[in-house]
């Protein structure tokens, strides 16, 4: 599609919608959100970049294979999981690290449970642009 | 075949299986006092305790003797292996393989979890499979590996059955559990299932008659693959079975006459069938099926001769095969053939070769003072002692025994010894490593027999404890046991055998006519593949139309056939219907939804047509914005917009629908709306009943004190179910990689 407009509009909008991911993503635990939806965002934000700018402009823009970016996702993913074994906990039980804690503050959280969420999130993210590309590109 | 530069052996991977198997094999040998005292040693690690799934390990006699066979017969062969394929491209990958195989192996006999020695026999199944097809360029190697990958394969199956029933009718999978129970399964209605199962499996696995035939087609494996997998170990895993469930199964009719007909028959085809045999690698191949053969016989009886004589023959077998098996390699390796046809008086080209070989062979033939003497007299006073018929059984034995006289002398006495044919020139001794294997084995043949105390104590012993149970005593093994009826039998095997070596060129000549003309269960083997293959493609066509419409509707029509079905089955009552207090937003969403659908159902524009699922879909998340599910309501919003995006991306590509009027899809329209009201009765009836709400409660609860989040369906998916997740999002990725290949695999010319 050859439309100025559009094209400088995917830009903008595949930025916006990056950042918008990433504030789904890491507000999740605690409001609606989360590591699928801003996965999905995310995709989304690419969708339209590849939809405007073709997909050539979208893998160069990702920089990474869509495949590798969802193989990641499920490593980190795997290793959210195992890292619990460390601590002697069953598989996949979240460990906890609050930064800067007080009586009344918990502080920062950080958890492998964010980190499992962000496993999440690649995974979608490439799945979904592996499936979107290819299909873009059979054309 | 002489490799004038020797190539260089002593690397990694030809080395280190030979550290970790003799590693192995002296962590067993310092348990042996301990066993040999009555000891049994447990160790248990709990996989799925909720299931009774443990991976469990017991040592007792019969285990320890397995072990050590296994470790010490591995280590020689794998010091062997790493000169006979030393300078192959794929020696890693041997390695690999055989350290693999001895791993499982190891795990099938030290189990006590049934489960768990599944999973390892299934284990040695597999590395059985590549160590056979190792030769993979050859087509022979690829049928012979797949041939016995689905034999066995058949086999484990059975057994998995057959142990499904056993934990149902013994109410656990711990075989020393179920050895304490006696007559838990003898005395179960599923007694004959599970004995057949088992039998199924181990003798598919050990290559009793009428699954015999991958045995000897799985000598296309490497040669040292033969000697450990397909005659000291691997097919004694069945025997192995039979000997572990035998205080459980044995003791009955079907138990007695199955293992003794089988057996019989095995032992004396296979031993006839040897002698029909030029290669030496295959003659050895049916010994190894005679020898399988005598040992499910004789397990077939509970007296202490037949138990002992198993135990003691299961040694001296896997001594003396494992030593001849190494020579037959050696031949091979130095001068590159194995053709009995060809090989003539190499004894003084190659001394230490042919005196390992008279040594294993002599112990073959049951030659005092060896320990295959032993172990025949043994047999015999066995068979004398068998429940079935033991004249028949103690003949049996006499014509297997005479003709392994005859083979013994074929494989060993004849290529060093014989001076019918001219030796062939410039062959040389074997490299040190690979005479290792087969001095020891046979030397520890000779030294059993001589002092049969230091076995009997150790290994036998024990053995026969753990078979029979601590209230029946071992026979004795001894050289001589006086005159008695089976030494008679003895010297019967020695003329009798004598008689077969010297006719048996005549005989060999006989039986080549006589066995080309009746029919071979390798070739019925071939039709049987092709017939499964012909069934398979006649119903794929049946099947498998390849239209997507059709599919969808034999999908749905099930769908409601199982809905619709259930609900006048059940005879259920339709809750009264009143009309619930919705709200104008409420609606207006349904109308939304109602026009989505309608506009998909008549539509003759595949765009307009997905662009109406995309309304029905935004219409759903919009019922769950107004029903307070907002992280529902964003997914599906997502979801939807990309799934418009990926069916138009599709659809651009795809001709157009046709303009096929509705009314010409009656059959469609009656299931679409077939489907829509059952699925609305479901669910009316699920919603009219009082709401379970513990798992609700226990999440909002739970939550923030536990999880330390706020967002109940979030903490769900990420920290109380991960496990889920992290299973559902592999789903994401292996399907968007097969999309991938599907898109990406078609030829170009296809594309429009």
């Amino acid at each position: 599609m050859n439309s100025v407009i559009l094209i400088a509009g995917a830009r903008l909008q595949v930025v916006l919608l990056l950042v918008f991911s990433a504030y789904m993503l890491l507000r999740g635990h605690n409001a609606p959100g989360g590591g699928f939806i801003g996965g999905l965002i995310a995709a989304t934000g690419f969708v339209v970049y590849a939809i405007a700018c073709g997909t050539k402009d979208a893998r160069a823009a990702l920089r990474f294979d869509p495949a590798n970016i969802a193989a990641v996702g499920l490593g980190v993913a795997l290793l959210a999981g195992i890292v619990a074994i460390l601590w002697g906990d069953a598989l996949f039980t979240g460990q906890w690290l609050f930064i800067g804690e007080t009586e009344t503050d918990k502080g920062l959280p950080l958890s492998t449970i964010l980190v499992f969420d962000i496993g999440v999130y690649l995974v979608v993210l490439g799945a979904v642009l592996s499936i979107v590309f290819a299909l873009e590109e059979t054309s | 075949m002489n490799e004038s530069p020797s190539p260089r052996w002593i690397t990694p991977a030809g080395l280190l299986p030979v550290v970790v198997a003799g590693a192995l094999f002296f962590y067993f040998v310092q348990m042996v006092p301990a066993i040999a005292d009555g000891q049994t040693l447990r160790h248990v690690i709990e996989w799925v305790p909720s299931l009774g799934v443990n991976i469990s390990f017991l040592i007792d006699g019969l285990s320890l003797t397995f072990a050590l066979l296994i470790t010490g017969i591995g280590a020689l062969v794998m010091l062997y292996s790493a000169r006979y394929l030393a300078g192959h491209v794929h020696q890693a990958r041997f390695s690999l393989f055989l350290t693999s195989f001895m791993l499982a192996m190891l795990g099938v006999v030290l189990s006590d979890n049934l489960l768990g020695l599944f999973v390892f026999w299934e284990l040695t199944t597999i590395t059985s499979y590549l160590l056979i097809g190792f030769s993979h360029a050859t087509q022979k190697s690829r049928r012979s590996a797949l041939q016995a990958l689905l034999v066995t394969g058949v086999g484990g199956l059975a057994l998995l059955a057959a142990i499904v029933l056993i934990g149902n009718a013994a109410g656990t999978f711990e075989l020393s559990e179920i050895r304490a129970m006696p007559g838990v399964l003898t005395q179960s209605v599923a007694y004959l299932p599970i004995l057949l199962l088992v039998l199924l499996g181990t003798f598919t696995k050990s290559a009793q008659i009428p699954f015999h035939f991958w045995l000897p087609n799985a000598m296309a494996a490497p040669t040292p693959v033969s000697a450990y997998l397909h005659s000291a170990t691997m097919v004694k895993a069945g025997v192995y079975l039979m000997a572990r469930m035998h205080p459980s199964l044995s003791g009955t009719d079907v138990w007695l006459w199955t293992l003794t007909i089988a057996g019989a028959i095995t032992m004396v085809f296979a031993s006839v069938m040897a002698l029909r045999q030029t290669d030496l690698k295959l003659a050895l191949a049916y010994t190894t099926l005679m020898a399988l053969g005598a040992l499910t016989l004789l397990l077939g009886n509970d007296s202490a001769y037949t138990i002992t004589a198993a135990a003691t023959f299961l040694i001296v077998h896997s001594l003396y095969k494992a030593a001849l098996f190494l020579v037959v390699g050696i031949l091979d390796h130095q001068t590159g053939t194995r053709d009995a046809n060809k090989l003539f008086g190499l004894a003084s080209a190659m001394p230490v070769t042919a005196t390992a070989a008279a040594i294993a062979a002599l112990s073959m033939a049951g030659f005092p003072p060896f320990l295959g003497f032993i172990g025949k007299e043994l047999k015999y006073a066995g068979a004398l002692a068998v429940a079935s018929e033991p004249i028949l059984v103690a003949g049996a034995f006499l014509i297997a025994s005479a003709l392994m006289v005859a083979i013994a002398g074929i494989v060993s006495f004849r290529p060093f010894w014989s001076r019918s044919g001219d030796p062939i020139p410039n062959v040389k001794e074997a490299p040190w490593p690979m005479l290792v294997g087969p001095i020891v084995l046979a030397v520890l043949g000779a030294l059993f027999g001589i002092f049969p105390d230091l076995l009997a104590a150790s290994l036998v012993n024990p053995t026969v404890e753990a078979i029979l149970g601590p209230a029946q005593e071992a026979k004795p093994l001894q050289l001589w046991a006086g005159v008695n009826l089976p030494l008679a039998l003895s010297v019967a095997t020695f003329v009798l055998g004598f008689t077969l070596y010297f006719y048996k060129i005549q005989l060999r000549n006989m039986l080549i006519r006589l066995v080309d003309s009746s029919p071979s269960f390798d070739r019925g083997w071939d039709k049987l593949l092709a017939a499964v293959l012909a069934g398979a493609k006649w119903q794929t066509r049946v099947i498998q139309t390849g239209v997507l419409r059709r599919y969808m509707f034999i999908t749905f029509g099930t769908a409601l056939a199982a809905m619709a079905g259930t609900l006048i089955i059940k005879d259920v009552v339709m809750p009264v219907l009143g009309v619930p207090d919705v709200t104008i937003a409420d609606w207006l969403v349904f109308l939304l939804v109602l026009l989505g659908t309608g506009l998909t159902a008549i539509t003759n524009s595949r765009i307009a047509a997905i662009a109406g699922l995309g309304v029905v879909g935004i219409g759903i998340a919009m019922i769950f914005i107004l029903y307070s599910a907002p992280d529902v309501a964003i997914t599906q919003l997502l979801v939807e917009t990309l799934i418009v995006v990926l069916f138009a991306a599709a659809a651009l590509r795809l001709p157009g629908m046709g303009s096929e009027p509705l009314r010409s899809r009656p059959l469609d329209a009656l299931l679409a709306i077939g489907l829509g009201v059952s699925t609305t009765a479901v669910l009316l009836m699920v919603t009219s009943g009082p709401i379970d709400l513990e798992l609700t409660t226990f999440f909002q609860t739970a939550s923030w004190p536990q999880a330390f989040g706020q967002n109940i369906v979030n903490v769900i998916l990420v920290d109380f179910r991960a496990l889920d997740t992290f299973g559902e999002i592999a789903v994401v990725m292996v399907a968007a990689i097969a999309i991938y290949a599907l898109l990406k695999s078609k030829p170009e010319k296809d594309q429009t």
